[in-house]
């Protein structure tokens, strides 16, 4: 009986070596930490979490710079974060007196915000640039840091809107 | 290069993810299945008038299915970790376990299937060749060179079996393809439950016309006479399957009109406007009705054996072309619309980068290369059988 | 600058000890993260937001995210009196450069910032066919970019249109919830950026989150919610106009 599915069982044996193959090469090759929390490497996730983060967060800005903190919390743009103009400072947080950042560019940074739009909402502070400017750069009359121009006070809270 | 965006696409919409090749993987594999069904027919169904065919067939489907990762690997960012589906699959997702489904119809059922049918002619070949290919012939034995009348009864009776499996296995094949498309719900082009249905009865029509031309050619080319029983036999079969693939799609495409849901109107104008030449003409006028009607047209009638011929020849290069618009049209036409229903991007196919027409057509090619030096290697033809010396005569596939 | 070096001296030590902190690389070497201890999503408020751009600027710096491509952007929406299933909506550069000035004031019109919803039932995830998708412990859907094959799956089958494939890497990208800062104590970088208050974090395991009033106080939506996807991307005084 065996001489006549001889070459059956020849088979059935190449399959068997074929499946073992398998199996030792998943255990010699699957990344170690995979299935530690789910279908996938465990490992990804601290992977993912290394990088290092670009934006300082603007607690640390307010760390050390406290004067611009003073000036800043009495005016329309006491909740601006810092690098929402002065983009990513984490590498000047890093090492401040190497990495001096540049000021912004009032002339493109401020109509990004100001700059009159349908969609803004209504009671939103928006100027169509043309007619309230007529091209002069925004810091020309207005500081950044206090934006509005009539009462320009000192360190005092006296005043100041919110 | 500047992709022309009509009416608002999400920004990462912009770009088609999947190419021609992904075009064309359902397409290989569909004419796989479908070939396959082709065999199972005199196998398992014993229509025997297919006989003649039933060797070519299996050849054909190797020989498709051996291309078959090739325009997947082309795609992939990054083919060399593809082994990882193999070593960690996700079992939710329908792209992991069709890897195993194709290993499957590979391994347990294709090549076995062949093995076991050609197994007397190997061992004869074992024993009458020379060189290289006496290595391979012996290599194909597995050692033994057992062709006693027992042997290969019980092959016959495992070969059954195997094509009895084989049949839910072609059908899983591809419609585990339809399943992919057909299981996201973010597409609504995509998503629906006959998807994996249309892809097999599709499958099932391109594999059978293709058969049927393959076995035309190949006779005239060998300057042999065609069967035409057994070619009558096949636009029988084609015919009837059409019918349930057309009414298939018509049932989805009726429904979808009627229901008219929140994407109706977005893809009824991308239909209109993007689509129309490829789906309306190409897939639906020329690729189905058309092949139909010269179908029904050769059973109603009684046409000459050389008309006949030419209308088959005719039906079954309009399938083909049909077949794979309607793949184009399920792919690229799924991309073209934008997921916000209000917009629409255009499909910039390249020609001589990785995912370019150029490898698509190369690739389509191929098969043929293939199924060439496997007809040299194991002649599927009923002619070629060659006579052993004990006088043993071959258990099945014989004229 | 009005700020003496005694107070330079006081400052700057206390500020590197800090930064490094922040710096530390793994949510373990930040020793005060327990991973299940939380759940993130996002509250964004669309009558805050101005379309600024800041938040598309500043993901972009803070995660190299190349040009073209999105990890987040804003929709402006423009809804023509009553008919809120034909909106007309635009992004030009994603809303990278802020939006241009325009003459409609007629219909009604917003900003909608978009972004990854970090869905529970995350449908990406769900078809990854090797697992270099997946939902973190935490809530957050990440990419294992030295596991993706780049088949592209997850971007056919999300259905907010917030994956794409990076052409560096030839992976699958997306918004990573800034995992990298949120791990840190810090916030994403959208979120630290945004002028008006528009997009905040939200850590929904922590009971004193303000989301949770925020919540049981406002009309709150999310995207596609026939899909159920269980996004945590809220979304408040959302119109039905939104895709």
């Amino acid at each position: 009986m065996f001489k006549d599915t001889e070459h059956l069982i020849r088979l059935a044996v190449v399959i068997v070596i074929l499946l073992a193959v398998f199996v030792l090469l998943r255990a010699a090759v699957v990344p170690k930490s995979f299935g530690q929390y789910g279908h996938y490497r465990g490992n990804a996730i601290t992977e993912v979490a290394a990088r290092t983060p670009a934006f300082a967060g603007h607690e640390v800005c307010e760390g050390c710079h406290t004067d611009v903190v003073d000036q800043k919390k009495l005016g329309r743009h006491a909740n601006v974060p810092c690098e929402a103009c002065h983009g990513a400072q984490g590498k000047h947080a890093d090492d401040p007196a190497s990495l001096k950042p540049q000021t912004p560019d009032t002339a493109v940074i401020c109509a990004r915000c100001h700059e009159a739009n349908s969609a803004k909402p209504k009671g939103f502070p928006q100027v169509a640039s043309a007619d309230h400017s007529s091209g002069l750069a925004c810091n020309t009359c207005h500081k950044p840091h206090q934006p509005k121009i009539e009462d320009e006070p000192k360190s005092t809270p006296a005043g100041g809107k919110k | 290069m500047q992709i022309p965006v009509e009416g608002f696409m999400y920004p990462n919409e912009v770009e088609l993810q999947w190419s021609v090749l992904i075009v064309l993987y359902p397409f290989i594999t569909g004419l796989v299945a479908g070939a396959f069904i082709l065999a199972s027919l005199e196998r398992v169904f014993r229509v025997e008038a297919v006989k003649p065919t039933y060797r070519l067939a299996l050849l054909t489907a190797l020989a498709f299915l051996l291309v078959a990762p090739l325009p997947l690997q082309l795609h992939l960012g990054h083919p060399e970790r593809s082994l990882e589906m193999y070593l960690t699959p996700h079992r939710s997702s329908a792209m992991a376990m069709f890897g195993f489904v194709y290993l499957w119809y590979l391994m347990a059922v294709l090549l076995l299937e062949i093995w076991l049918d050609y197994r007397r002619d190997i061992v004869l070949k074992s024993q009458s060749t020379t060189g290289i290919t006496r290595l391979f012939y012996r290599f194909l034995t597995f050692g033994s060179s057992n062709i006693s009348e027992r042997s290969l009864r019980i092959d016959d009776r495992l070969g059954y079996t195997i094509t009895l499996i084989g049949i839910p296995s072609a059908f899983m094949l591809h419609g585990y393809v339809g399943f992919i498309f057909g299981s996201v719900k973010a597409n609504p082009w995509w998503s629906s439950p006959l998807m994996p249905i249309v892809f097999i009865f599709s499958a099932m029509v391109s594999g059978i016309a293709a058969v049927m031309l393959l076995y035309m050619l190949s006779a005239s080319l060998r300057g042999k006479e065609i069967d035409m029983r057994c070619v009558d036999k096949i636009a029988q079969y084609l015919m009837y399957t059409f019918i349930i693939d057309f009414s298939l799609e018509m049932l989805d495409l009726i429904q979808r009109i009627y229901e008219a849901d929140e994407s109706f109107r977005s893809l009824d104008f991308m239909v209109h406007t993007r689509l129309w030449t490829s789906q309306v003409i190409v897939q639906m006028l020329l690729g189905t009705v058309t092949p139909i009607a010269l179908l029904a047209l050769t059973q109603l009638s009684n046409f000459k054996e050389l008309i006949r011929r030419r209308i088959y020849a005719i039906a079954g290069c309009l399938t083909v072309v049909g077949i794979f618009a309607m793949r184009w049209n399920v792919v690229i036409g799924g991309q073209l619309f934008s997921k916000s229903f209000l917009g629409y991007t255009t499909y910039k196919m390249s020609f001589a980068t990785r995912e370019g027409l150029l490898p698509a057509i190369v690739l389509m090619l191929l098969p043929f290369a293939f199924l060439w030096v496997l007809v040299k290697l194991l002649p599927p033809w009923p002619d070629a059988r060659p006579a052993s010396a004990s006088g043993t005569a071959p258990a099945h596939g014989t004229t | 600058m009005d700020i003496t070096r005694r107070r330079l001296l006081v400052l700057l030590p206390a500020a590197a000890v800090a930064w490094k902190y922040i710096q530390a690389g793994t949510p373990e070497a930040a020793p005060n993260y327990k991973i299940v201890e939380h759940w993130w999503g996002m509250l964004i408020d669309i009558p805050k937001c101005i379309g600024c751009g800041s938040c598309v600027r500043a993901c972009s710096e803070e995660n190299d995210v190349p040009d073209g491509y999105f990890r987040t952007w804003i929709e402006r929406y423009h809804v023509p009196d009553w008919k809120i299933e034909r909106p007309e909506v635009e992004s030009p550069d994603g809303g990278k450069q802020g939006f241009p000035p325009n003459e409609i004031s007629d219909g009604k019109n917003f900003f909608v910032p978009k972004l990854c919803n970090h869905c529970q039932d995350s449908p990406c995830t769900q078809v990854c066919p090797v697992g270099a998708t997946f939902v973190s412990p935490d809530g957050v859907v990440l990419v294992d970019k030295s596991y993706c094959l780049g088949c592209r799956y997850c971007v056919q089958a999300c259905p907010y249109g917030c994956r794409f494939i990076n052409p560096k890497t030839n992976t699958a990208e997306k918004c990573s919830l800034c995992y990298h800062r949120i791990t840190k104590g810090l916030t994403t970088a959208c979120c630290e950026v945004c002028p008006t208050g528009a997009r905040q974090l939200a850590d929904l395991k922590n009971p004193k989150d303000p989301i949770h009033e925020f919540l049981k106080t406002h009309t709150v939506q999310v995207l596609k919610p026939h899909m159920a996807t269980g996004a945590k991307v809220f979304y408040n005084g959302m119109d039905g106009s939104v895709r």
